[in-house]
């Protein structure tokens, strides 16, 4: 057989599982999604094809609102997550050796060890009025009564904050690791602050990994179910939660399938956008991390 | 007698056709492992157990075109309509059928509510009511579903955000939504009306429950005081603290059956006979009411239930309350997309 026969073979063989994949478990699902979508309902068992289930999204405000809370409250976790998890990389990246790195590294590590599901029923009993945040309260005397700390923004916002970070702690780290400390010190040896150094050496390095860090917190956030639902009772608004009860207790596919095609293009356009104001680009993003 | 010879015509039936497996689809409690043992060790047949509530078991089956299960126990208000849409479920073969194990009122209630182009879709399983869970020491003013606005309740109430709330508060308002089942813009007079009473009392609520386990988790730890659940959920909660109870409301609990409906696809149509009868026996009947805390509908079934479980009915349910009680109709085809729209939008409000 000859080299170049030889070669081809090796590369169809080892583009036919990726193929596989992209395939079967993505491009024809939201072919199929794609379709159910354009579908309107005209009467039992009477479907027709039009954009009527994309206009009921733009003409009920209802839904357009849940979509640019769901997309704020995402950008808000994003930021908050990367101004906690910035300094915590730093400190791993650069500040220790060996094996306090590891242990550290590890740590952020082990809540992903039990499902979403427990970390969440966690905040639960910490937050709820008679959970333990309010009973330590009441114990210390800062409080006289029973405190609700669930069931609202906030919590849903700690939650978030709480699912997401290691997926921010991680592409920091990495980036932060790669860069030489000698430069930092050449900073200080030319005598600039510590902000100085900051702002012109550490985050313009960093700036990869603080992209792609944020990109994976907003997708994750955006798409999240589990958290807003459990924290946010009654003004748990998510479109996620839109999504699965038009599916599952609407018995409504078609719109269904409208957001969730929605979600799609809307998400993208917002990390878009966030890419041109960052001034990166994807694959360079992908490339550094 | 009778019951002799059921089980004689089971066994035979089990070992004359080809074991098969069973796939369940249905709520928790109502398949219990003592039961499906017994049934495993008479017929042969093996029962794979998949709990579920009656959105998933729809959206479940009409995934699939009715398949993938071979039982499926929606409730008989939820047959009609999707079988109208989406063609899940298949006929029954009523002679394949004991009905004489059925009460017969139930029976016959529930094959004329699940009766779609002249063929019968379901028989009847288990019943029960939806109403208030009260905490008599702190919330004795609630009678009622509306009760749960009331100011001194506020903040430590709770119900779902599901279509029972939109009945329950019609009726506690004065409005007949069953009647108006078959008018679609009478219907959606009653809804909004209903959509303006709860975006009112949504200050005063503590946060929409969605699973049993939660409501009463908070109802336990008295952080809820009043809301609306199912019988059950009071009469057990009434075991670990006297004080709640489940209480009728004045203008009707509302009540449903669980049914047994073949899926369009199922594949064991024997073993999914065979169950049908199987359970419906008194003494399975009574170790499916122990496991699942409500009665069923089998003739002679209460009889051999727990006393303790009999005198918690006997309390929320004088003669009156069960008289009162509003049995769901078949839901047309359609009202549930306006329930929908009128759910999301009390969801949204602030």
């Amino acid at each position: 057989m000859p080299v170049t026969d030889r070669s081809k073979l090796t590369f169809y063989l080892l583009l036919a599982p990726l193929l596989l994949w992209l395939v079967t478990l993505i491009i024809l699902p939201h072919v199929g999604m794609f379709i159910v979508s354009l579908r309107e309902k005209v009467g039992v068992r009477e479907y027709e094809t039009s954009f009527a289930n994309y206009a009921v999204f733009f003409n009920e405000p209802l839904y357009w609102n849940t979509f640019a809370r769901t997309a704020y409250m995402s950008i808000a976790s994003t930021v908050l997550t990367l101004l906690i998890g910035f300094p915590i990389s730093y400190y791993i990246a650069k500040l220790t050796r060996g094996r306090t790195k590891t242990t550290l590294f590890l740590m952020c590590l082990i809540p992903f060890w039990v499902s979403e599901l427990v970390r969440t029923f966690g905040w639960m009993i910490l937050l709820r009025e008679t959970g333990v945040f309010s009973g330590v309260l009441q114990y210390v005397g800062l409080a006289d009564a029973p405190v609700e700390m669930l069931y609202n923004d906030a919590a849903i916002m700690v939650g978030l904050v709480y699912t997401s970070m290691l997926f921010m702690v991680v592409p920091l780290v990495t980036t932060l690791d790669s860069l030489d400390d000698s430069l930092i010190e050449a900073g200080y040896d030319l005598g600039a602050s510590g902000f100085a150094i900051l702002r012109e050496i550490v985050i313009p390095h960093a700036m990869p990994g603080i992209v792609s860090g944020c990109i994976v917190v907003f997708m994750l956030s955006l798409g999240n179910y589990l958290t807003p639902i459990l924290l946010g009772g009654k003004d748990s608004l998510w479109f996620t939660g839109l999504i699965y009860s038009q599916f599952i207790t609407r018995f409504n596919w078609e719109l269904g399938s409208a957001f969730g095609f929605l979600l799609l293009g809307l998400s993208s356009l917002i990390v878009f956008v966030g890419l041109k104001l960052s001034r990166q680009s994807l694959g360079k993003t992908m490339a550094q991390t | 007698m009778k019951i002799i010879l059921s089980t004689v015509a089971v066994l035979a039936l089990g070992t004359a056709a080809q074991a098969e497996t069973l796939r369940l689809l249905t709520w928790g409690g109502y398949a219990p492992d003592d039961v499906i043992a017994k049934f495993e060790a008479e017929t042969g047949h093996t029962v794979e157990v998949t709990k579920s509530n009656n959105e998933e078991m729809i959206a479940k089956l009409r995934a699939t075109n009715g398949g993938g299960f071979d039982l499926a126990q929606p409730s008989q208000d939820r047959i009609a309509g999707p079988q109208a849409e989406f063609g899940i479920y298949k006929p029954l073969d009523m002679a394949k059928i004991d009905t004489a194990l059925f009460i017969p009122s139930m029976l016959s209630a529930t094959e004329g509510n699940t009766t779609v182009d002249g063929a019968v879709y379901a028989v009847p399983h288990i019943w029960g009511t939806s109403g208030l869970v009260v905490n008599t020491a702190m919330a004795g003013s609630v009678k009622d579903y509306t009760d749960l606005c009331n100011a001194d309740v506020a903040g430590k109430v709770s119900y779902r955000l599901k279509r029972p709330t939109l009945i329950g508060f019609a009726y506690a308002m004065g409005l007949d939504p069953f009647a108006a089942y078959g008018d679609e813009a009478a219907y959606k007079d009653i809804i909004d009306q209903v959509e303006a009473k709860l975006v009112e009392c949504k200050a005063g609520v503590k946060t929409y429950w969605d699973g049993g386990d939660e409501l009463k988790n908070l109802m336990r730890s008295g952080e809820v005081v009043a809301s609306m659940a199912w019988d059950t959920g009071g009469w057990q909660l009434n075991d670990d603290n006297k004080d709640i109870t489940f209480v009728a409301p004045a203008s009707g609990a509302l009540g449903w059956i669980d049914t047994f409906a073949l899926p369009a696809r199922g594949r064991a149509d024997e073993a999914a006979y065979a169950w049908i009868n199987f359970v419906m026996q008194p003494e399975i009947a009574a170790m499916i009411t122990a496991s699942a805390g409500n009665f069923t509908a089998s003739q002679g079934g209460d009889a051999d239930v727990d006393e303790a479980l009999k005198a918690k009915y006997q309390a929320s349910f004088p003669q009156a309350a069960i008289d009162n009680i509003k049995w769901y109709p078949s839901v047309p085809a359609g009202l549930e997309a306006l329930e929908g729209a009128a759910l999301d939008r009390i969801n949204a409000a602030k």
